[in-house]
């Protein structure tokens, strides 16, 4: 937006109230240094990866796990350090230069 | 209209059980803790329908209120010193987010040394938070101020959070009569919270709070600075209905004597009673000498201020807070700054007084009119009440 469009304080919704899911247009997968590969034949769909994930990067699909949203995942490692199989289903591993 | 005997803490009590906030969520300190340990009883006792939130900290308890808030609740809390000096890291968010939480703050002298007495030196330092500021001279307006301060943070031109302060233990443990407002007339005054949003609106999402760099954030901020501005007009508003309602009347500012008064004081909190004595008994000497009672320091008064000290030819200001070093406490610097250029202004001295619970004494009070009767002679920055 050029500095010409942008709404003056009078316009501007009052206290910063934004439409909701805006965190959805902004990519913060860039900020990876590891990134988590899904390792399907031995995740036993408990969902505790999805329960854990601090930012909604766990993807579902009727209600079972299917891998990660890459534009949105940071790379935390939550999820690998919460999988419970044996060995785990979730690895982390280094973010490609 | 009911009387009771009530301390300060009580009555701040008795308006929060009438208010029924949807939520409190507060820690005890000394010597706010009365306020929410007897509305707490209330709560368990039934008298309310508050869902009430006892948190680990006084951060917590404004961090909880801030989130009950936005979600839609009207929202009460109470706290004192290094309690409030915990949630200066929420406030200014609370007031960013226009939340129109309510608080009780019992003015103590923030540590060190640890001291547990009044002083002004807690409600000074949040003064910058985008707060609303009232302050109580006794039992009665600390009562009056609490019930006009949900009207005033949730008026749909304001919506920012307003504290009520009274002064430790002067007024917060002083036993008074005072008049209380019928259960129902209190209801019916303070009415609903009609949030704009909701954070539990599932159907209608909202982000709040979200990141504001350079290119938003100024203009967020001059928002919360005119709602500053605008509200003093609001706050007469609802003082005037309130007046309707039992006959007190309200102001940003009290006059006492004022009008053809030669020599002044300006204080806020319970001095502005003892000096009240003063001024009755100089008067009945003939000498005129008069009080001007701030009762909202945010928004600043600065012009009716101004215009009621226009005519007076020396007045102190007192100041219970000190700002070392600086061109005096945080009331004079407010009220030269707001007379700096007036054609009619009087002349102006400073005294940083009472800090940690020192006694404010009738002789105190005397001093300081003796010394505006030969203030030519008087240095600009002055303290009483402190040995030397």
């Amino acid at each position: 937006m050029s500095e010409a469009k942008k709404p003056g304080w009078r316009e501007l919704p009052e206290a910063d109230v934004l439409a909701a899911g805006t965190a959805d247009k902004f990519h913060t997968g860039g900020w990876r240094s590891e990134r988590p590969r899904w390792i399907p034949e031995t995740c036993i769909q408990c969902m505790i990866c999805w329960i854990a994930c601090p930012d909604v990067a766990v993807t579902t699909k009727d209600g079972k796990m299917t891998g990660f949203d890459y534009d949105h995942c940071k790379g935390c490692g939550i999820c690998a350090f919460e999988c419970p199989t044996k060995p785990n289903s979730i690895v982390m591993e280094l973010e490609k230069k | 209209m009911p009387t009771a005997a009530k301390t300060g803490n009580e009555a701040m009590a008795e308006a929060m059980r009438q208010i029924n906030p949807d939520v409190v969520a507060a820690y005890p300190i000394t010597p706010a803790t009365e306020i929410v340990m007897i509305f707490a009883s209330f709560v368990a006792d039934g008298l309310v329908d508050t869902e009430y939130i006892p948190v680990e900290s006084e951060h917590s308890a404004m961090s909880a209120c801030v989130g009950a808030s936005a979600a839609g609740a009207r929202v009460m809390t109470g706290t004192s010193s290094q309690g409030l000096a915990l949630m200066y890291e929420i406030l200014p968010i609370a007031s960013a987010l226009r939340l129109p939480i309510i608080m009780s703050d019992v003015n103590r002298a923030l540590s060190g040394p640890i001291n547990i007495h009044c002083d002004h030196s807690d409600t000074m330092a949040a003064r910058d938070f985008g707060w609303i500021q009232i302050f109580s001279e006794n039992a009665q307006e600390a009562y009056d101020n609490l019930i006009q301060a949900v009207r005033i943070a949730e008026h749909p031109k304001v919506k920012l959070p307003t504290m009520v302060t009274t002064d430790g233990f002067i007024i917060s443990h002083c036993l008074e009569k005072i008049e209380i407002l019928e259960d129902a007339q209190a209801k019916q005054f303070v009415g609903e919270r009609k949030a704009e949003v909701s954070l539990l609106d599932v159907e209608h999402p909202v982000t709040l709070g979200a990141l504001d760099l350079p290119d938003y954030y100024f203009e967020h901020k001059l928002q919360v600075a005119e709602a500053m501005r605008q509200a003093s007009q609001h706050i007469l508003e609802i003082a005037k209905e309130f007046e309707q309602q039992t006959g007190r009347k309200y102001d940003l500012i009290e006059n006492y004597k004022l009008d053809d008064a030669e020599i002044a004081i300006v204080a806020l909190g319970s001095t502005a009673g003892t000096t009240k004595a003063v001024v009755d008994e100089l008067r009945s000497k003939g000498v005129k000498a008069g009080l001007l009672k701030i009762r909202v320091f945010r928004p600043f008064p600065a012009e009716a201020l101004a215009k009621a000290l226009a005519n007076v030819a020396a007045v102190a200001v007192l100041d219970r807070a000190d700002s070392y070093s600086a061109q005096g406490g945080p009331v004079y610097t407010e009220i030269s700054s707001a007379l700096y250029g007036k054609t009619k202004a009087p002349k102006l001295i400073n005294y940083v007084y009472g800090l940690g619970g020192r006694d404010v004494t009738i002789d105190d009070i005397r001093g300081v009119f003796s010394d505006l009767q030969k203030i030519d002679k008087m240095p600009t920055f002055n303290y009483f009440g402190v040995r030397e």
